[in-house]
């Protein structure tokens, strides 16, 4: 089956400051990929670009085959997202948002969808309440109802549980499972929470300064590397990036 | 393709917005009814003190009521971006399939909603409480308020891309930009009463043939078809060079990264 996502020679350079440096890696399909790196690693300038919000220096970024760079706006209709720095306009109410959104992003029947994502987020009694008003955990989830509106193929998400409690994480943890494993996408996902990445993740990739240096099963590659955990893995690359991969080598 | 649907999502936003609170609607009716009302009591006064003949409230009130038109067209376009500007919300808005011409044309439907309270409270306070009736201007009224239209559209894209190249503090440039072309345009007085260096910048400005064109109208005498066409053929320029420069700094806002990141004052 063809990538989902599929990232090719991917850079990004800031004056003189490289801050991707020629990543390449596939999302395949119903697949959730883990992107991991200590803060400064590239994450979120890779998934910057991934969205379209960014445009890379040198290299291709293709969804579902469809080239961001030349056709921006088909390739960006099967994608969404959620991240913890972008909530929805505090201004506006739940379903206002919604609504807005989902005509963004072309929903069909968009009435009915708003309604079965209000039930499934647990926000109708949110509904008309202004989006700002709600505590950061509700926000998050009507950010995470956002990201499925238009039933995207691929999900990116940034710290999608970052703001929220053991409970509704572990839920959040749930519906996004269930979203792959029912067919409907792929999910691009990155977090600092080690323990959620290796329940969650089919593979993750490892970023540092740039580059991704490690790739494999969440479960398998600490071991792979001398390590007991993923978060041991994760901050001897934070520490010494160099050192685990010539471990690893 | 352009997308109706996606250009209906910007206008809604700020339905929903302008619904939700009526702090934003206010404003919207509270200045022009309050400049209505300060220009019509001293037109009147000027009419009881100047020579027969003079008409101070076609030539003053009509002057403000077309010049206040030019500002309700222009915030109209910069106050829904603002708004995107205080929720940050351009990368919420820009990592969906929305285009930035999409965009635009949003934010200038935005603007036909909200102007067109203020001038229909204009329109009627100029009319009922001070008897100002366009049809005294004749035909002509209509390419002034067009070109007055596409010139707010081009000043309120052009305050969009400035604030979107320099940061959220530039809201303070846009603000005053109406004032400060004002004397150059001549809207209460004729262009002939500026120094030469005023009057060269005054000629570079669209509205100036229009506010001329309108007293010369008062005035009982014919609008310059060549002035009508400078005029019409300026304000198309200053709307496709508003237009490449928010173009331009969008793209360089990607290329950047101020998409991603517009949020403080560390732009600048």
């Amino acid at each position: 089956m063809p990538p989902i996502l599929s990232v090719s020679r991917l850079k990004k350079r800031y004056s003189t400051a490289l801050a991707v440096d020629g990543i390449s890696f596939e999302v395949r399909p119903r697949e959730i990929v883990g992107l991991l790196g200590p803060n400064g690693a590239g994450k979120t300038t890779t998934i910057s670009m991934v969205l379209g919000i960014l445009s890379p220096t040198e290299g291709e970024i293709a969804i579902e085959g469809v080239p961001l760079a030349r056709e921006r706006s088909r390739a960006l209709s099967h994608t969404n997202f959620s991240a913890v720095y972008a909530p929805l306009p505090g201004n506006l109410a739940v379903e206002e948002n919604l609504y807005v959104f989902g005509l963004l992003y072309g929903v069909p029947n968009l009435r009915q969808r708003v309604e079965e994502l209000l039930k499934e987020f647990d926000l109708v009694a949110f509904r008309r309440t202004k989006s700002g008003a709600l505590s950061s955990g509700e926000q998050a989830r009507v950010g995470l109802a956002k990201a499925m509106l238009n039933r995207p193929r691929l999900l990116l998400l940034d710290e999608p549980t970052a703001s929220l409690d053991p409970s509704v994480a572990r839920h959040v943890r749930a519906r996004i499972r269930e979203f792959v494993t029912s067919g409907a996408g792929s999910v691009l996902w990155t977090s600092h929470n080690m323990h959620e990445v290796a329940e969650v993740c089919d593979r993750v990739l490892v970023m540092s300064h740039g580059r991704v240096l490690l790739e494999g099963d969440p479960r398998t590659l600490p071991a792979r590397y001398g390590h007991k955990t993923l978060e041991d893995l994760f901050v001897a690359v934070a520490r010494e990036p160099l050192c685990v991969r010539e471990e690893g080598a | 393709m352009i997308s109706l649907r996606r250009i209906s999502a910007i206008v809604l936003r700020q339905t929903y917005l302008l619904r939700g609170s009526p702090v934003r609607l206010l404003p919207l009716v509270v200045w022009v009814a309050i400049d209505m009302l300060l220009w019509g009591f001293m037109t009147r006064y000027l009419a009881g003190i100047v020579p027969s003949g003079v008409q101070p409230v076609l030539a003053i009130l009509g002057a403000v009521l077309l010049w206040d038109f030019f500002i309700r067209i222009m915030q109209g376009v910069t106050m829904p971006f603002m708004e995107d500007v205080w929720s940050r919300n351009f990368l919420n808005f820009f990592a969906t399939p929305l285009r930035v011409g999409e965009y635009v044309a949003g934010l200038v439907l935005s603007s036909i909603l909200t102007s067109t309270i203020g001038v229909l409270v204009m329109l009627l306070l100029a009319g009922a409480v001070f008897g100002l009736s366009f049809t005294a201007y004749g035909f002509v009224i209509v390419p002034f308020v067009v070109f007055l239209f596409l010139f707010g559209i081009s000043f309120g894209v052009l305050g969009c891309a400035i604030m979107l190249r320099f940061g959220p503090a530039a809201e303070w440039l846009i603000w005053p930009i109406p004032a400060m072309i004002a004397p150059f345009v001549g809207v209460f007085y004729p262009l002939e009463v500026l120094p030469a260096w005023m009057r060269a910048v005054g000629h570079v400005l669209p509205p100036s043939y229009i506010f001329e064109g309108l007293r010369t109208v008062v005035g009982g005498g014919q609008v310059s078809t060549g002035e009508l066409f400078l005029s019409g053929a300026l304000v198309f320029v200053y709307l496709i060079g508003a237009l490449v420069i928010f173009w331009r700094t969008y793209r360089h806002a990607v290329r950047t990264g101020l998409i991603a990141r517009y949020s403080a004052e560390n732009l600048a």
